[in-house]
């Protein structure tokens, strides 16, 4: 590389964010895959299951996802998969992601009022059936604002996958940065490109809650 | 696998642990403190009547919200030392975690602000009170009930944040185990007890926001119900 600032440098995080995007993708799918059955868990009639499921919520929710991103990383490794630090960081994320879509999506669930349980159930709709074709529709429309702003934190989040060497938007910053030695430069540069990632996300998001809102919105002249 | 866990190699740096905890506890409080103080200021700007003021806080929401606070710590850290700007690790740390937490501190604030009635600042005008009066009384006391517990969540998720400040060498609990374990190469160990270190310190802080609520809210005391 050359000792100044140029184009090259400019691919370089791009190439870095393409792949901040790629591990928020990551933890965005294993996050709500498992974080749907989270979600599910804790409001399961079983007293155990539910209980199991809040422990964990409350474990990965008072543990730093940096920590989770060492223990990923070196646990894996105690297991004997030599991964690379994608798969880690992958990991790390959809752990910390469960957690939080768990509880967003419990809420939403329970949202729905309780006389469309009922209602499916009177119907004689099976337990997955209500679950499916009743329950989810509509808690997906109060769960889609919360879930969407979540997306936002995930981004934010892959920063750390930085520190078991993965190579994002972050640690490729730091890695121009290492070898030009113009933080100042590089740092607001890619501040700018996580706002470029996050900040339609968060006007997506409110939107959305605007939307939403739009049937508790008091009437015009009051 | 063929692990053998060797925890008794970590324990013996119980002094260090203890030390750097006690660096993330007053990270965390001085972090708290003065982001509420920031925020609330900044949610009163963002009602203010000039139009510039409310721009600036509304900026200041945004750009905070919306970059990780890894690249604002460098920004801050590195950033400004190139700039001409140098300063010592622990008190860039806390800067960027007053600034970063004030901003959510903000946002949660001005929805309390919203939820009062407009009715009640209305009353409290005809009653005759000052600008002042009105935003402690009928303004900032009943909003801060209100948005009590996600206040509360925001600055458990600030003290658990604070171990990203282990970047740049504050000498906190994950910085503590960052070096532990390169001494002793029981990398998972190491971080498992840092682990539970901070999961005994968020679920402290969590019942210290609870006997503070109770300590500060009257009507959550006595009739055992928020607003």
């Amino acid at each position: 590389m050359n000792n100044e600032f140029n184009a090259n440098h400019i691919l370089f995080m791009l190439q870095g964010a393409a792949w901040t995007l790629a591990l928020s993708a990551i933890g965005f799918l294993g996050g709500g895959l498992a974080g749907f059955a989270v979600a599910l868990a804790r409001i399961s009639s079983s007293r155990a299951i539910r209980w199991t499921a809040g422990a964990y919520v409350q474990i990965i929710q008072g543990t730093p996802l940096l920590i989770l991103m060492f223990l990923s990383y070196f646990g894996l490794g105690i297991l004997g998969f030599d991964v690379p630090a994608l798969v880690a960081a992958g990991l790390a994320m959809s752990i910390y992601a469960s957690a939080y879509l768990g509880e967003i999506w419990r809420g939403a669930l329970q949202a729905v009022p309780r006389t469309q349980w009922e209602a499916a159930e009177c119907l004689s709709f099976s337990a997955s059936q209500r679950m499916l074709l009743i329950i989810v529709p509509q808690a997906l429309r109060i769960a889609t604002p919360p879930t969407v702003g979540f997306l936002v934190q995930i981004v934010k989040n892959t920063s750390l996958a930085s520190v078991v060497g993965f190579v994002e938007l972050a640690r490729a910053g730091q890695v121009i940065n290492n070898s030009l030695f113009e933080p100042f430069l590089v740092f607001v540069l890619m501040a700018m490109m996580y706002f470029a990632l996050c900040y339609p996300l968060s006007l997506w998001s409110h939107s959305l809650e605007r939307r939403l809102a739009a049937g508790h919105r008091a009437p015009l002249g009051t | 696998m063929n692990y053998k866990f060797d925890f008794a190699a970590v324990a013996g740096y119980w002094p260090d642990f203890l030390h750097g905890a006690w660096l993330t506890i007053q990270l965390s409080a001085m972090a708290t403190l003065l982001g509420f103080i920031l925020g609330s200021l900044c949610a009163i700007g963002r009602r203010s009547q000039s139009r510039w003021l409310k721009t600036l806080c509304g900026v200041y929401v945004e750009v905070i919200r919306n970059t990780p606070l890894l690249v604002q710590i460098f920004l801050f850290y590195f950033g400004f030392a190139s700039i001409g700007l140098p300063m010592a690790a622990v008190v860039a740390a806390t800067v960027v975690l007053v600034i970063n937490v004030g901003s959510y501190t903000t946002e949660i604030m001005r929805a309390g602000f919203d939820s009062v009635p407009a009715g009640q600042i209305e009353a409290a005008q005809c009653l005759g009170l000052s600008r002042a009066q009105v935003y402690w009384y009928v303004i900032l006391q009943p909003a801060l009930e209100r948005v009590y517990p996600a206040l509360t969540s925001q600055f458990v998720l600030l003290m658990l944040a604070t171990s990203i400040t282990s970047q740049i060498s504050t000498e906190e609990l994950t910085a503590v185990a960052n070096r532990v374990q390169s001494m002793t190469f029981r990398a998972f160990e190491t971080y498992l007890a840092v682990a539970v270190f901070y999961l005994l310190l968020s679920l402290l802080m969590r019942l210290g926001f609870w006997a503070l609520g109770q300590l500060i809210f009257p009507r959550r005391r006595k009739l055992g119900t928020a607003i």
